[in-house]
């Protein structure tokens, strides 16, 4: 893992010119953010950060809470005058903090492995990132009474919109071949995201 | 296409569509994606190709930051080298955040050449595919809107109250994703989104604009996935239920699977919580997708395209439009018997 350097990683990352081209500090971005209407979160101070590039500072924000807040809605996008992408730079920040470990740090950036052994587990094991089955009423009673039918019946309801649910072929809710799968398994492979898993892991079990 | 405002217009291919479908409008809304696929091949007489070997496109993951970019464009270029294996170019997307993903991703790579040879190393290294990119790319609602004429000209009902013969007023909600992210790939940009209205009034239904209609629902991915942080989410779509509350619509049609489940859900959630109804007449505000719109206006039956599937209930709805419906067959099975009725249902009347 390549670890220091901070500011290169960031400015490394395929995104970064699409996230920021010319920040004006402008402030643009922050009075239309959901995120900054809900918690004590600013992007336009983000993006002021991020171009002062100084290592210590950066290590300090990719440790803090800060970079968590984003709902990633990039509803900053059409509205910045000068088209930078505050949403973006937030997905990069967060790339570079579970890298360099420092995402462990904030009680938020912890997360990563709830939400790694949810929907990343889901992905390799159904081909979905959800599934009727696995998403709990007892755990989401914000569902409603609906989602707890369905799920509990499952193959009645949804067998009543496609009789090849849950089956191999085409359709609603189909069961993934294993050849799809190990396709999948493969790519998480040989493009990192399993060396990245390890290391939201690891992060967890060195706290 | 028309000659004006080109730049808020878009290519839709006429015909033979690949289909890609979608996590979330599968699990929430089961019956929108084959009523889409009948309206496209029944109705329309289009042909549309599903490959049983499609699979997520890790979109969730992506923007919850455990799957890293690389990851999920070698994902979606499998998804691209599938089609193109069929003989098919032009891909129909169901999910907006899939949406949104390949607009990024097919952006990305016509700047970044570089990074575009590499993901197509990994494809043929992991699956043995060979890199492809599609000729035309669209959302499912794209295509309505396409042919919303076409649907108005064999349409059994029109998005009137029977009643009072007065347009139904309907809240458009369009998926941050579709258009904020790369406006020129949305029906109308960003700013000024056309997709779903060109639905509602073809079909004749009234725009309700109030003053945060282009407010995000409040998914917000890690934001509601995680249950320590959905009090983010359920502000969100709060904020958007009391602005629209005093135009008193009634129903929402959204493009975006999540964004009509959300706006569903929390609907429930702030009337146990708050005692906080938002439609008139004490009564919620359906949400509807753009599929089941349509299977609305073309007179299907909507126990068998799902709307029994939502939270909020419809049955007012229905009798606005003149819908007719068996409410017995409402909780059944695909043979007729009842498989039991959700707990807790509340009927709100004044």
């Amino acid at each position: 893992m390549n670890k220091g350097n901070l500011a290169g990683q960031i400015f490394e990352d395929p995104r970064y010119h699409e996230a920021c081209r010319s920040c004006m500090n402008c402030g643009v971005c922050t009075a239309i953010c959901p995120a900054a209407g809900y918690y004590d979160y600013d992007p336009r101070v983000i993006m002021n950060l991020i171009r002062d590039s100084d290592e210590e500072t950066l290590t300090a924000l990719l440790q803090s809470d800060l970079i968590w807040y984003c709902g990633q809605c990039m509803s900053c996008k059409p509205r910045c005058p000068r088209s930078n992408v505050p949403g973006a730079m937030i997905q990069i920040l967060r790339s570079v903090s579970i890298k360099n470990g420092l995402f462990s740090k904030s009680s938020l950036g912890r997360q990563q492995l709830a939400i790694k052994r949810a929907i990343g587990h889901n992905i390799l094991e159904t081909g979905y990132c959800i599934h009727p089955t696995r998403v709990d009423p007892e755990m989401h009673p914000e569902q409603g009474p609906v989602w707890a039918w369905m799920s509990n019946n499952s193959d009645q309801v949804y067998g009543r919109f496609d009789a090849g649910y849950d089956q191999a072929g085409p359709g609603l809710l189909r069961k993934i071949s294993k050849n799809s799968l190990d396709e999948l398994d493969r790519i998480f492979e040989v493009t990192g995201c399993k060396e990245l898993w390890d290391q939201i892991e690891n992060s967890h079990l060195s706290l | 296409m028309s000659k004006y405002w080109k730049e808020y217009q878009k290519e839709i291919a006429d015909d033979n569509y690949f289909y890609v479908r979608s996590c979330i409008r599968q699990n929430f809304f089961p019956g929108a994606e084959n009523l889409f696929i009948d309206i496209l091949r029944n109705k329309l007489g289009k042909t549309v190709f599903e490959d049983a070997d499609h699979t997520t496109c890790t979109g969730i993951g992506y923007h919850t930051d455990i799957v890293p970019l690389e990851t999920t464009m070698t994902v979606v270029s499998r998804q691209f080298a599938l089609m193109m294996e069929k003989g098919y170019e032009n891909l129909v997307v169901s999910c907006v955040t899939s949406f949104g993903l390949y607009s990024e991703i097919l952006d990305m790579w016509k700047h970044n050449p570089e990074l575009k040879k590499k993901i197509a190393g990994y494809l043929a290294e992991a699956t043995g595919r060979k890199f492809m990119e599609p000729k035309n790319m669209v959302h499912a609602s794209d295509i309505l809107y396409k042919y919303r004429n076409d649907i108005a000209a064999i349409a059994k009902h029109k998005l009137v109250n029977r009643h009072t013969g007065e347009p139904l007023k309907i809240v458009d909600h369009i998926g941050c994703h579709y258009a904020k992210t790369f406006p020129e790939r949305g029906v109308g940009g960003a700013e000024f989104p056309q997709v779903l209205t060109g639905l509602i009034t073809a079909w004749g239904g009234q725009t309700v604009d109030y003053p945060e209609r282009r407010h995000c629902c409040g998914f917000g991915f890690r934001n509601y996935l995680v249950q320590e942080n959905r009090g983010y989410s359920i502000a969100q779509s709060k904020i958007k239920l009391e602005s629209m509350k005093p135009y008193e619509p009634d129903l929402m049609v959204a493009n975006c699977p999540g964004c009509a489940m959300f706006l569903d859900r929390w609907q429930y959630t702030l009337e146990e919580t708050e005692g906080s109804i938002y439609g008139a007449r004490g009564r919620k505000i359906p949400v509807v997708t753009h599929e089941e719109l349509a299977g609305m206006v073309l007179g299907y039956d909507p126990w068998e395209i799902g709307l029994q599937t939502h939270q909020v209930e419809v049955e007012d709805l229905l009798d606005k439009i003149g819908i007719d419906y068996n409410p017995e067959l409402k909780y059944a099975d695909r043979k007729g018997n009842l498989i039991g009725e959700p707990e807790m249902i509340q009927h709100h009347l004044c």
